[in-house]
Formats: C-alpha cells, structure tokens, sequence
C-alpha cells in the first residue's frame, strides 16, 4: 500500500472536524482551548501534506506561522481564563455569556 | 512500511482527540492532547518535514501543554466535569449533526477532487528531503519571508505584554462577575403577580409624559 496525499487529507479532515465538535459540547474554556490546538494540527498537517504533494516548501512556512500564531493565542486565552476564574470559581463557557452584553 | 507507520500514528491522532473530547478531567484531556500532537509529529516526519516534527514536540508538547497543564493546576480547576448535565437542550445532537455535516463536506470535497490538488508545483522554494530540510526552511524564512518573521516577533511581544496586563493581580477587590440565573417560568415560586408586584388587570400607563410631550423647554 503506497500512502497517498488523499490519506493524510482525510485524515485532518476528521481531525478537524473532531475538533470542531469538540469546541460546540465542551463546556470548561480550557478543554475548548485544546479543541482549537486540535483543528489547528489538523490544518497543519494537511498544510505538509498538500506541500508534499507540490513539492514547495510554502506548506512547512505556513505550519511555522501557525505555529506561532497558536503560541500566542494560547498565551492571551489562558491569561483571559485567568483573569476570569480569579474572579468567578469554576466558571464555564455558559456563565460567561454575559460578556456578549 | 510506510503504511504501517501512518495507519498507527492516525490510530493515535484519532484516540487522542477523541480522548480530547470525551475526557471528564481537564488533565486527562491535556495529556490525550500530548498524545494528538505526538502523533501528528510523527505524520511529520513521515513526509520529510523533520523541523517541524521537532518544533511540533518542542512548542506544542513542550510548552503549549505544559502552560495548560500549569494554568490547571493554579486554578485548580481539575474538578471532573459532570458530561452527562446538558444546559442547553439539543446542544449535543446538533453538535454531532453539525459535525458530521462538515467532516461529509470535507470528504466529498476529497473524494471529488480526483484529479489531486492543483497549484503550480515549486512556487515558492523547492522542498528537499529531510535531511537538509531545516537549512532549507531557516534559508526561505530570512530571506523572503524575513518581514513576516519581524512581524510574528512583534506579534509574540505583544502576546507576552498582553498576557502579563490580563492576568496581573489588581489592587484592591475585584468585582465579581454578575451571575445569571435562568430559570423558567414553572421552577419560580408564586405567580407572575406575586413575584413582580403588578396585578395583571392594572393598565400600565405608557403614554407619554404631558409634560415633555408638551416641549416648553
């Protein structure tokens, strides 16, 4: 069995949506913040994939600007559910609808 | 073989995730997490992309996990969580119809697309194997892709600045957030009468004041 572009394709493609569906039932912020790491590797590895299959080196560029846009957004989330929890214990993704005003 | 390499990290991928999903502890999901990303690191390396599989194990499950796992630990918010309460009514099938629905667009988009993907091959920098696959990377990122990097620099400080701003103690006491309670009309005690003060046959008056309709000002 040769393993084709299509397999690592399908693959982020579940990956991704696992992770999408993972994002709508979890309520903790925490768990959801994963959900997004998840939907994020997905395109990442459809990213290599797809920069394989062309071979261009854009796709592994991409991944490494990801990369670091996930470092961030990980980085000020967490600081928001700091910044949340200090002030309300155990707070969930529905408590905090008050922040749509 | 390398088939067999790719069906075992995909087995690991998907446990993962799903254990992502279905985790009752927030560590339990960070550690599934780990599992995830190590697999994707192999899936990595597989197609010759040797820096990113290490900056994949470095970054994602070197620091990412370790902030959420820290972030759990100092809020002590590894309480499980009570999966089987579900808040908003028919959250749970919608999220699996809306789920499906996205995973059967995917898939069709994939199966459809028969001729591969389309794009000029080699537009950017030619990709080469995995052994000098770093020193093509870090040769593309400092030359033509050196302003992006600035800015993902810049991007990184004001993270950094950001997080410290958000999350440093204030002087004096916080306020609490406002807490909403919903509830239906059925759990209230007493009846809307009683609960609000009105009695239901008064006629509110809602004409305009004479005085400002008047508009002698």
């Amino acid at each position: 069995m040769v393993v084709t572009t299509s397999w690592y394709l399908a693959l982020g493609a579940v990956l991704f949506s696992l992770g999408a569906v993972g994002l709508l039932i979890r309520r903790n912020p925490l768990v959801m913040f994963m959900c997004v790491e998840l939907m994020l590797n997905a395109v990442n590895l459809t990213f290599v994939s797809l920069g394989a299959e062309l071979g261009d080196l854009g796709g592994q560029l991409s991944v490494f600007f990801v990369l670091v846009v996930a470092a961030a957004e990980v980085v000020v989330g967490l600081a928001v559910v700091v910044a949340i929890m200090r002030r309300r214990q155990g707070a969930t993704a529905d408590d905090l609808s008050v922040l749509g005003g | 073989m390398d088939a067999t390499v790719f069906l075992i990290s995909a087995a690991i991928v998907l446990v993962g995730a799903l254990g992502v999903l279905v985790a009752r502890n927030p560590v339990h999901a960070a550690l599934f997490l780990v599992q995830t990303l190590f697999g994707v690191a192999v899936l990595f390396v597989l197609q010759d992309a040797t820096f990113l599989a290490a900056v994949q194990v470095i970054v994602y499950a070197g620091a990412v996990v370790i902030l959420f796992l820290f972030v759990i630990m100092l809020l002590g918010v590894d309480r499980a969580e009570d999966l089987g309460v579900e808040p908003i009514v028919g959250q749970r099938p919608l999220a699996a119809v809306i789920g499906a629905s996205l995973l059967g667009l995917l898939l069709t988009l994939l199966l459809v697309a028969t001729d591969g993907p389309t794009g000029a091959l080699g537009q950017t920098a030619p990709l080469g194997d995995g052994a000098d696959n770093t020193r093509r990377l870090g040769e593309a990122l400092f030359t033509d892709y050196v302003f992006a990097v600035e800015l993902t620099a810049l991007l990184l400080t004001v993270a950094v600045v950001g997080a410290v701003v958000l999350a440093r103690t204030v002087k004096g006491a916080l306020q609490p957030l406002p807490v909403v309670v919903v509830a239906t009309a059925e759990e209230l005690p007493g009846t809307t009468e009683e609960r609000f003060g009105v009695d239901s046959d008064t006629e509110i008056d809602t004409a305009f004041p004479e005085s400002i309709e008047g508009g002698d000002a």
